[in-house]
């Protein structure tokens, strides 16, 4: 079987990228790259209640969700959701550790429900009333390509649309220290099995011991180097082009991810 | 969906390390739960551990992973010859052809926590012998076994809270009937660590007293740890009539609340209703039902609801947790052995701590064991975040 689907819509948020056709003129050059802190929107699909107790985890992972299957014209509550990430909230898992540092041991019930790696997936079924499966993965610094390859798989094997949300947010200090992600940035794409109007392209995904793409631009580069969501770059700026072609995305130690693009336009 | 093989299986909690153990324990409707004498933690609760995890070492090359969490992964691979069916299976198939799917809850935050004690009084630096990305980053367990088994293929760690464990074998058979690999080594490892211990403390869902599921007088969950792995296959031309098969997976979401069960199972109707169409299975065709059941006033009421809903009040089910604790991301792939060895032994595991059963609870709670041949098995796992995965398993012949 063939690891293809097509397309159909993209989100996008991260430093200096505020959503896919702003990021999109800066992947093929048309505006210059200017790195600025990363703005969260508010997740105002979310009950008030709901709202309040969300972290910038559920924000970016919300943002860019809903960004991909608006351009897809997809309905929400119905297509299946992949959720990839190196780390859940890191804010959330700082107050846990150092509550637990101290001689109280005081966790906040709310912070320990919105410690779980799939709170993002938790919060995008109660906002979109979505009751479809969904998957939630780590792969470290391969989150991107894991959570590729499984949307890959649900759309072929299972025949149904699946959108994907990869997504990242930095620890603050100390942990920020061991691991340094700097600020968050998540990537969505919703998947389908058959062509549907506005498809952006065909993509079929193989593995390979090629090496993976980099960046022309050395900050675009850096971007990719520092937060494990961003390692979808290579692909967004192929798809940025409009045109075939080929990207290869970083992966495991021993395999990269191999892209074909089929432009639809 | 394509039926899958479960070449070889294994499990350990505080119930035993390996399945004989284990299967000596239930039909001994004997518990492993004790009162929490865990770390420095100070709670009214009981936990499951699991002996000889803090005396378990990592091969000397792989010693970047060493932590709890790791130590317990280690430990349940060198039980039942699992190591060596992997090494059989990745020679067999080739080591890129054979894919690795753990899931984990809190992986080893362990670590963090205590290095959250050992900051610099002066700086707030965390030690420099600590390591984040080998023990406490979710993916660190999926790491670890994919090196120890030396294995090259697609590899991921999969954390949907406590139905993570689960969910991997629905990812696994995806992946194998794509095409892309021949063979699964799936399971899920979670350890005993503070932030669970004080987190389910704090949401009022542990119980002081060893955990009851079913029972009037429950009152929460005790927290266990465990690992449990297993080999998925296709199934050979000379299928043994012993064997144990994968024959459904399904999967859904409340879209309810981040804590709490959706009143009525909904979710949990949905994820069974999908296993058993994946499975092409009427609810007449299955035996017995591994339930979740942690113990919970919500979730007992509502789990019990989901099964009479769809199978009447007359399948058999139970609950292990009263005998393991919850082990939380490991319990998808834990009570996944369990059924197989109800498949395997005809044994339906008995409830163990519940005394009174809840007569709201209209779903057949079995206490006692009973020993009737077990031909399918359903398993429900669902977590926080309102996630649901319900398996099926059968017997080959």
């Amino acid at each position: 079987m063939k690891l293809s689907a097509y397309l159909g819509g993209i989100g996008v948020l991260g430093p200096g990228l505020s959503n896919w056709p702003q990021a999109a003129a800066v992947l093929t050059g048309r505006q210059p790259y200017v790195p600025a802190a990363t703005v969260l929107p508010t997740p105002a699909l979310l009950p008030a209640a709901e709202r309040r107790r969300t972290g910038r985890v559920v924000k970016v992972a919300l943002g860019v969700a809903l960004e991909a299957t608006s351009n897809a014209g997809a309905d929400a509550a119905q297509v299946a959701s992949v959720f990839a990430s190196s780390g859940s909230d890191g804010h959330v898992c700082h107050e846990i550790c150092q509550a637990l540092a101290l001689p109280t041991r005081e966790v906040s019930p709310t912070r320990f429900s919105n410690s779980v790696h799939n709170v993002a997936a938790g919060y995008w079924s109660i906002a979109t009333g979505s009751q479809a499966p969904s998957s939630v993965l780590c792969a470290f610094d391969a989150s991107f390509a894991a959570g590729l390859l499984e949307s890959l798989t649900q759309t072929c094997v299972d025949g149904r649309a699946v959108l994907l949300v990869a997504y990242d947010t930095e620890y603050p200090p100390p942990l920020y220290f061991k691991r340094p992600i700097p600020d968050a940035l998540g990537v969505a794409m919703v998947f389908t099995p058959e062509k549907t109007m506005g498809a952006l392209a065909r993509i079929e995904a193989t593995l390979t011991d090629e090496a993976c793409d980099l960046m022309a631009d050395p900050q675009l580069e850096a971007l990719r180097l520092a937060i494990p969501a961003a390692r979808a770059l290579p692909l967004l700026r192929r798809l940025a082009a409009g045109a075939s072609g080929r990207a290869i995305l970083d992966y495991l130690d021993v395999s990269r991810i191999a892209v074909q693009i089929e432009s639809c336009s | 969906m394509t039926p899958l093989l479960l070449s070889q299986f294994t499990a350990s909690s505080c119930i035993g390390l390996g399945v004989k153990a284990m299967l000596t324990t239930l039909i001994e409707q004997r518990s492993g739960l004790k009162p929490c004498d865990f770390e420095t933690v100070n709670i009214d609760t009981h936990i499951g551990e699991v002996p000889g995890v803090d005396a378990q070492r990592l091969p000397a090359k792989l010693q970047i992973f060493d932590c709890r969490n790791n130590r317990l992964a280690e430990l349940a691979l060198q039980q039942d010859g699992f190591l060596e069916s992997v090494q059989a299976a990745a020679s067999r198939f080739g080591s890129r052809r054979v894919g690795v799917f753990v899931g984990t809850s809190t992986a080893g935050i362990l670590q963090t926590e205590l290095a959250y004690r050992a900051r610099d009084p002066e700086s707030g630096a965390l030690p420099t012998s600590f390591e984040y990305g080998t023990t406490h980053n979710t993916f660190s367990v999926a790491d670890y076994v994919r090196q120890r088994c030396r294995l090259q293929g697609p590899a991921v760690a999969h954390s949907s809270a406590c139905a993570s464990s689960a969910k991997v074998f629905g990812s696994a058979q995806r992946m194998i009937q794509a095409g892309l690999i021949d063979a699964a080594l799936v399971g899920g490892t979670d350890s005993l660590c503070l932030t669970t211990l004080y987190g389910f403390h704090s949401l009022q869902l542990s119980s002081p007293a060893p955990c009851r599921p079913f029972d009037v007088a429950r009152d929460g969950i005790s927290i266990g740890e465990a690992a449990a792995f297993a080999l998925l296959e296709r199934l050979p031309g000379n299928l043994d009539a012993g064997s144990v098969l994968l024959l459904g997976v399904g999967e859904s979401s409340d879209a309810y609340h981040m804590s709490a069960p959706h009143p009525e199972g909904l979710g949990a109707k949905r994820a069974m209703l999908a296993a058993l169409s994946a499975a092409s299975l009427e609810p007449g065709g299955i035996d017995y039902i591994n339930l979740h059941g942690t113990g919970t006033p919500s979730n007992d009421r509502s789990e019990s609801q989901a099964v009479t809903g769809i199978f009447g009040p007359s399948t058999p089910c139970s609950s292990t947790k009263g005998a393991t604790g919850h082990t939380l991301g490991a319990a998808g792939a834990l009570e996944a052995i369990i059924s197989a060895l109800s498949i395997k032994n005809g044994l339906m595991p008995g409830g163990v701590h519940t005394t009174r059963i809840d007569p709201a609870l209209t779903a057949l709670y079995i206490k006692e064991n009973r020993r009737a041949p077990v031909r399918r098995v359903l398993s429900n796992s669902f977590g926080f975040g309102g996630t649901n995965c319900s398996l099926i398993f059968g017997a080959a012949g």
